[in-house]
């Protein structure tokens, strides 16, 4: 009787250990799946930085003024 | 040119357009880009302020627009992107990124009384003072 109940509570406690570790894993899962997300939404935020237009002003302003018609 | 060709009725408008078509292509081609003018059509939709720059380097309607005025706008902006796409090549930047250093300027360059899109999205009229323009914009 004894043995019996004691082996059921070595159940219990490898049982409850096992969905520990799922859950654990699960949730390092589920940051793996998170982080490559999260930058490419803030790169789409500020795609175009002040640093890029002053780089490429000269350049906008030459393309302006040689194709007046369009523009 | 052509004078006897204009005698005869029959092909005179034939002739005309073959002139009109002519011109047109002796302008495109003759002379590149350097001092080549705005469509007139564009010119007085400009002035009227039916249209206006946007932020975004493109045109945009400041009112509702006629079906004419719509095709005029759509063709010049396709014009426009082809533009800003070999301009970002060889510069080393994206498409976006070009259109909006372009769009910078346009803003900058409009004249008083014409159209402009304020980086909030509303239309302004141009008057003598700077316009409102994205903070990125030089």
């Amino acid at each position: 009787m004894k043995t019996t109940k004691t082996g059921a509570r070595r159940l219990a406690i490898g049982g409850r250990c096992v969905a520990a570790m799922t859950g654990m894993w699960a949730l390092a899962g589920c940051v793996q799946i998170d982080t490559p997300d999260k930058p490419i939404e803030i790169n789409l935020n500020i795609n175009i930085r002040q640093e890029v237009v002053y780089r490429l002003d000269g350049d906008a302003k030459k393309l302006i003024e040689q194709n007046s018609e369009i523009f | 040119m052509g004078n006897d060709k204009m005698r005869m009725t029959k092909w005179k408008p034939t002739g005309l357009a073959l002139a009109a078509i002519v011109t047109t292509a002796a302008v495109a081609f003759a002379v590149p880009s350097a001092m080549a003018q705005r469509d007139p059509a564009y010119a007085a939709a400009r002035a009227a302020g039916q249209i206006g720059e946007q932020p975004d380097g493109y045109l945009g309607f400041a009112t509702a627009p006629t079906p004419a005025i719509r095709a005029l706008v759509q063709d010049l902006n396709i014009k426009r992107k082809a533009a800003y796409t070999a301009s970002a090549q060889s510069t080393g930047s994206t498409v976006e990124q070009f259109a909006f250093t372009s769009g910078c300027n346009l803003i900058a360059q409009t004249k008083p009384g014409e159209k402009y899109q304020t980086p909030g999205g509303a239309w302004k009229t141009r008057d003598a003072g700077p316009p409102e323009r994205d903070a990125r914009c030089p």
